[in-house]
């Protein structure tokens, strides 16, 4: 892929201009304030030692999946953890190479480790599927189980129906985490594969056929004279200090302008003080469409570049077989079939804008120069997401924005990798075969009818050859709490006779963790040794960092590394010489890791060395501009697409002969549970079920401060409120044909009237009657995969709001 | 030593994530419920109807950061019958735990909600300006903990020569009655408390509302 091309390329073409490391040995004085203990309902811990006492601080990571990833130091005093500081590195460019300073999330981890759902010992299920009925069993007894049903189930279904989850919650470079698993599930002769993610199914699905890689590094946009977000709540999904929504922010100190283009007036187009566009989700296209018409109507946008550098813009430049009037130009103009001028008015109607601001959008994003686009993921997290990806590098490309400095091609941002590899290895995956992650529930229920033909998009076999029996759910919610349709789901799970054997691994008794068999506690990171990376979807800026987690406090209970867990199960199937490879003890792997680093940076520390410095970055002074080689000459440097170019009309995807949902150019596909969808006359209300600045999708939910902090809520806007008699904070219930909520209503005008959002990743909590009572808004999504990314349409729903 | 310790928040660098809440409860254990440091969420304006389409008028969102204000006259120190309540010689407002009796005339007097009371310990607590950190050298929890680097803290008369005076951005009280040592930065869309025309949104720091 030219993404990892071009990161490449600025990795050996620039200079790395600074490093750092960490002097840990610096002790914090000091002692807490307060007298006496809190009980975190594990543990007490003692916060008022002798006031002698040393205190050091051990580098530890915030290792879930908001994307962003940032450095913790844990003051650690007599063998305890008395608070959290941030990144204790020097900042020397608060630009370049800015310190990672976490956020709420990050700071509240304490109480995470010590929260009263932590798992403390091996369960087996004793009632029903997601009934939460366990007994707790010994670890022999639990990894005999286990071994003896892979063994089972193996030679009953073959390989083909063992499978390891989507997952999010764990992210260690090594030597814990999935990796171990994963390795022990190859030496046993392989499982079943999945491909995209719950994040980005749509966006890297038609990447390559749009751009074929993502935008210049996030410290880039201080060169933005303007710059417009779609989607965007980037201080809320990368709260931390060092990623792309700190970058926003020094961008506006900066002068830069920005505008936020979303139903939500969101904390990032708030403190952005962005001018808010908001528009009905799911419309954006109707609004590119016509911006699109504006640009063109008043000769606002670089014809020659676009002659040059795209294909399908216009009838000249569609690619040979490709139909009359199935340009871009065609479609805006009129003369595709639908046969309508895709004018501010026509959008107007649809986006619930006013059409004078659309053509005043038009105009400012034409004229300001340089300006960068950049998208969210939210609004690919939606019926037919693959649309709006495609949509915008249009803009960019018109507006003479794609391949410039503070500019961009209208995609996310990207970031530098940090060259580590991670260990244990996971060697490669015998079975070939992978389907689409939001499918997995037909994997149980029909995996054997499941084909490579539109329905399911099989990848890397005709056909699948076995359904789902055995499931690991290694760190993860999303076996029920983030998968669409928990009713639906639940169903599924509870038939034993399809999958017959769930185990979860994790720290925390989570929902899905009630659906399964088997529980197995895991340490967090607080209690084992970990090596982490800084990247977490790489929109840092130009830089990158490699952290040594520390273990700082004994493990709770019985929890266990996973990479324990893995080699006692390894021992159980005759696989431990094979698991271990000569590696006794989890330094052994690390050992490993480190080498790899040594190769790719000369004066990276030995691991000893490593573990006392704790931190290692790099960064370049310069950003990378994505795809400026190819705005130079893009015949010697073409995208990584199928023709080259700018895929406006893409030949493959114009091959699926799905016109209507999968159309050659992006278009404006009115959603089912849309805007239009007559079904609002029963469900009048819009609903997306974004990202929540108080958890990591659905890791943190359960932390006191943080519900204190950010209590979940649905956001309504204050006429719809009025209109039901809701104010705020009044308890409400939420409602469609999948499910009912019940959670406070927070009443508002920074959302969109006709459109409502419930955070998601509050944690399924049904009372007796199966009404949810913690704003799981996965109760009220549709299991309904789109067209050709068959991502997850979890943003599109609608619904009915009442006061309880 | 400082006259007058002092914070700086920026609302124009605060993105209303409230690490500095988390930081503060983490360094201080606090329990549920007692917020040495809070954010207001405030918000303005309304959507209203033109030409058949909705959209909004006049409408701002802004967040406001705020924790003890260790006054020049705290009202809190004036008012506690027990004698708890000191002002250092940096200016740092502190409640003695040992002499405290919890009778709460201080959380009534003072304007801004500041002292708290932890019902475990029977007697009200606020921001220390983590003095015990401070006389080390270090830092407030808060100051560090911003993601957007938007708390300082020092002493008020050189914040005030960098900063400016605002001491007064809506929704916190007037500042006359106590003289805050505090400064403000404002972003475009800050009202000033005796012109306030929005109103506080979440619940937790709407006043009265768990009093």
């Amino acid at each position: 892929m030219s993404e990892k091309n071009f990161i490449k390329k600025a990795l050996t073409e620039t200079v790395m201009t600074r490093r750092s490391f960490l002097k840990w040995s610096a002790a914090l004085g000091g002692t807490a304030a307060l007298a006496g203990g809190l009980n975190f309902g594990l543990k007490t811990v003692e916060k008022a030692a002798a006031a002698s006492a040393p205190e050091e601080i051990m580098t530890i990571g915030c290792y879930h999946n908001c994307g962003g990833r940032c450095i913790l130091g844990a003051v650690v005093k007599d063998g305890t953890v008395v608070r959290l500081v941030p990144d204790p590195t020097t900042e020397e460019d608060p630009i370049h190479n800015p310190r990672a300073i976490p956020c709420l999330r990050g700071r509240s981890q304490i109480h995470r480790v010590y929260a009263a759902e932590r798992l403390k010992y091996p369960l087996k299920r004793t009632g029903k599927r997601g009934e939460g009925k366990f007994e707790r069993i010994s670890w022999q007894e639990a990894l005999d189980t286990i071994a003896s049903e892979l063994k089972r189930i193996k030679d009953k279904y073959g390989n083909e129906s063992l499978y390891m989850h989507y997952a999010s919650g764990v992210n260690w470079t090594g030597p814990n985490g999935r990796g171990p698993l994963a390795r022990l599930m190859i030496l046993f002769g392989g499982y079943m594969n999945y491909y995209n993610s719950y994040s980005t199914a749509c966006y890297s699905s038609v990447m390559p056929y749009i751009t074929g890689g993502s935008g210049n590094t996030a410290d880039d946009v201080l060169n933005a004279k303007l710059v417009v977000l779609f989607g965007d709540n980037s201080v809320v999904t990368r709260a931390g200090g060092d990623n792309n929504g700190y970058y926003y922010m020094k961008a506006k100190e900066n002068g830069t302008k920005f505008i936020v283009v979303d139903p939500i007036k969101t904390d990032t187009a708030a403190a952005l003080e962005a001018d808010w566009y908001p528009i009905y989700g799911g419309t954006d296209v109707a609004l590119i469409a016509a911006l699109s018409y504006v640009m063109v109507k008043e000769n606002l946008y670089d014809k020659d570049f676009m002659a040059t550098h795209s294909v399908g813009f216009d009838e000249d430049t569609l690619p040979e077989g490709a139909p009359a009037n199935s340009s871009w130009m065609a479609y805006i103009m009129g003369q595709s079939d639908d046969g309508v001028e895709k004018t501010p008015e026509w959008a107007s109607q649809i986006t619930g804008l006013p059409a004078e601001r659309i053509v005043n959008l038009a105009r400012e994003m034409a004229n300001t120069k340089p300006c960068a686009m950049f998208q969210g993921w939210g609004w690919q997290r939606r019926a037919y997401g693959e649309q709006p990806v495609r949509a915008l590098p249009i803009l960019a490309a018109m507006t003479g924005n794609f391949g410039v400095s503070g500019g961009g091609p209208g995609m996310r941002p990207s970031g530098m990798s940090f060259k580590i590899t991670s260990a244990p290895p996971v060697p490669a995956n015998p079975i070939k075969a992978a389907f689409p992650v939001f499918k997995w529930p037909d994997f149980i229920t029909r995996g054997t009818e499941m084909t490579s033909g539109p329905v399911d998009r099989i990848h890397g076999a005709d056909k699948l050859d076995a359904s789902m029996k055995f499931m690991w759910n290694f760190g993860g919610n999303t076996i029920i709490n983030q998968h669409s349709d928990v009713n639906g789901t639940a169903k599924v799970l509870q038939d034993e006779s399809l999958l017959e054997f769930i185990v979860t691994v994790d720290v925390q008794m989570t929902p899905s963790a009630r659906f399964s068999d088997i529980v197995l506690p895991e340490t967090t990171g607080f209690e084992s040794d970990n090596i982490i990376t800084g990247e977490g979807h790489g929109e840092k800026g130009n830089h990158a960092w490699v952290l040594y987690n520390h273990q700082v406090v004994q493990p709770l209970f019985e929890d266990q590394p996973s990479l324990w867990i893995a080699e006692q199960l390894a021992d159980r199937l005759g696989l431990g010489d094979a698991f271990r490879d000569g590696h006794q003890t989890p330094d052994d792997w690390m050992q490993d890791m480190v080498a790899s680093a040594q190769k790719n940076y000369s004066d990276f520390p030995s691991l000893t060395d490593f573990k006392k410095v704790g931190i290692y970055k790099v960064s370049s002074n310069k950003p990378v501009i994505a795809f400026a080689d190819f705005r130079a000459d893009p015949v010697a440097n073409p995208l990584a697409t199928q023709t080259g170019k700018i895929e406006i009309y893409s030949p493959f995807l114009a091959s699926q002969n799905d016109p209507k949902e999968i159309p050659a150019i992006p278009k404006y596909i009115p959603e089912w549970e849309g805007v239009s969808d007559p079904l609002r006359k029963k469900y009048p209300l819009l609903m997306s079920t974004t990202h929540w600045v108080a958890r990591s999708h659905s890791t943190f939910d359960n932390v006191d401060y943080l519900r204190e902090a950010h209590p979940q809520a649905i956001w309504i806007n204050a006429l719809d409120a009025k209109q039901r008699g809701i104010k705020n904070g009044d308890m409400v219930k939420v409602y469609n044909d999948r499910g009912e909520v019940h959670l406070p209503a927070y009443v508002t005008n920074r959302i969109r009237p006709g459109y409502t959002n419930m955070p998601q990743g509050g944690w399924y909590t049904p009372d007796s009657s199966g009404v949810d009572t913690r704003g799981c808004a996965n109760v009220l999504t549709k299991y309904q995969p789109t067209p050709f990314a068959k991502g997850n349409p979890q943003h599109t729903n609608l619904v009915q709001v009442e006061k309880v | 030593m400082a006259k007058q310790m002092a914070f700086y928040v920026n609302i124009a660098e605060c993105v209303g994530c409230k690490a500095c809440q988390v930081a503060c409860k983490d360094k201080n254990n606090l329990p549920d419920g007692i917020r040495w440091r809070r954010v207001f969420e405030y918000e303005g304006g309304e959507w209203v109807n033109q030409a058949g389409t909705l959209i909004p008028s006049n409408l701002f969102t802004y967040f406001v950061s705020a924790a003890c204000m260790h006054c020049q006259n705290p009202i809190c120190l004036e008012v506690c019958p027990a004698e708890a309540i000191s002002k250092r010689a940096d200016g740092i407002v502190l409640i003695d735990d040992q002499k405290c009796v919890g009778c709460r005339y201080c959380s009534w007097a003072c304007p801004y909600g500041a002292p708290q009371f932890n019902e475990k310990l029977g007697v009200m607590t606020k921001c220390t300006f983590c003095s015990d950190l401070i006389d080390q050298g270090g830092h407030p929890a808060c100051v560090d903990a911003c993601p957007y680097r938007a708390l300082e803290f020092g002493d008020l008369e050189e914040l005030r020569a960098k900063h400016g005076n605002f001491d007064n951005p809506a929704p916190l009280p007037d500042p006359s009655f106590t003289n805050p040592s505090i400064v403000y930065g404002a972003n475009g869309e800050t009202e000033v408390s005796n012109q306030a025309t929005g109103h506080i949104m979440n619940l937790e720091e709407i006043p009265n509302e768990h009093a």
